[in-house]
């Protein structure tokens, strides 16, 4: 699974980007933020709140519940402050 | 229709000029145009990054734009928007719409900011004063999404 980091969540991570081969349990976003915050202090404190967090899958916006399949794009990142 | 995601600089006379050239239909054609200001939250601006999520970035603007066609019986349309380090008095953003008459072109501008403004996915961080800071979403910004919502 490919997942990516934005903003001030990539700063508190250390990367941008990163692919990782997860355990089979883990098949919706929020399980994958249980499993990201065993990785690391640097995990777990980016993740300490996940409602200051927005997910999108293969792109598009999701929500923390959405079915993943091997293979997708998930990426976290803070609320957008564009324009 | 056009969208484009750069770190260069644009020419606005220039885009705006290319953007109804050869389509006599147009009667009205309204831009907006983001800047770099050099004070926010009561601390002085010395640079503003913009990050971005290539790919779903060029996708989100596509989606908005498509909306704003469907909404409004527009001639053209254009959204440029850049990434990188920026100074004060830089271009951030342009978007641009033509048709046959005013009230479309200033509805579909406005229009495309605000949704451009929530569901775009760009952050911008920046050199201040008092060091570097993530600049925060506004409310504001999802009310005035939500009024094109009926």
């Amino acid at each position: 699974m490919k997942i990516l980091y934005f903003a001030w969540l990539r700063q508190k991570i250390g990367i941008g980007e990163e692919q990782i081969d997860v355990p089979g349990d883990v098949t919706t976003p929020q399980a994958l933020v249980e499993y990201l915050r065993n990785r690391g202090e640097n995990y777990a404190l980016a993740f300490t709140d996940v409602s200051a967090i927005k997910v999108a899958v293969n792109q598009e916006f999701a929500d923390y519940e959405t079915l993943l399949k091997p293979g997708d794009e998930v990426a976290f990142f803070p609320p957008v402050t564009g324009g | 229709m056009a969208v484009r995601v750069q770190q260069e600089d644009f020419d606005i006379g220039l885009e705006l000029a290319q953007l109804t050239k050869g389509n006599p239909s147009v009667g009205g054609l309204c831009s907006f145009v983001g800047l770099v200001r050099d004070l926010n939250d009561g601390n002085s601006v010395a640079t503003l990054t913009l990050e971005h999520y290539p790919g779903m970035t060029e996708k989100q603007l596509e989606r908005i734009e498509a909306e704003a066609h469907d909404r409004w019986p527009l001639e053209a349309s254009l959204i440029i928007h850049r990434f990188g380090t920026m100074h004060p008095e830089e271009n951030i953003v342009l978007v641009a719409t033509a048709s046959a008459h005013r009230g479309a072109a200033f509805d579909a501008c406005h229009f495309i900011m605000d949704y451009l403004k929530t569901e775009a996915p760009f952050w911008k961080v920046e050199a201040t004063d008092a060091g570097e800071r993530w600049v925060s979403e506004r409310d504001s910004d999802g009310e005035a999404r939500d009024r094109w919502k009926d």
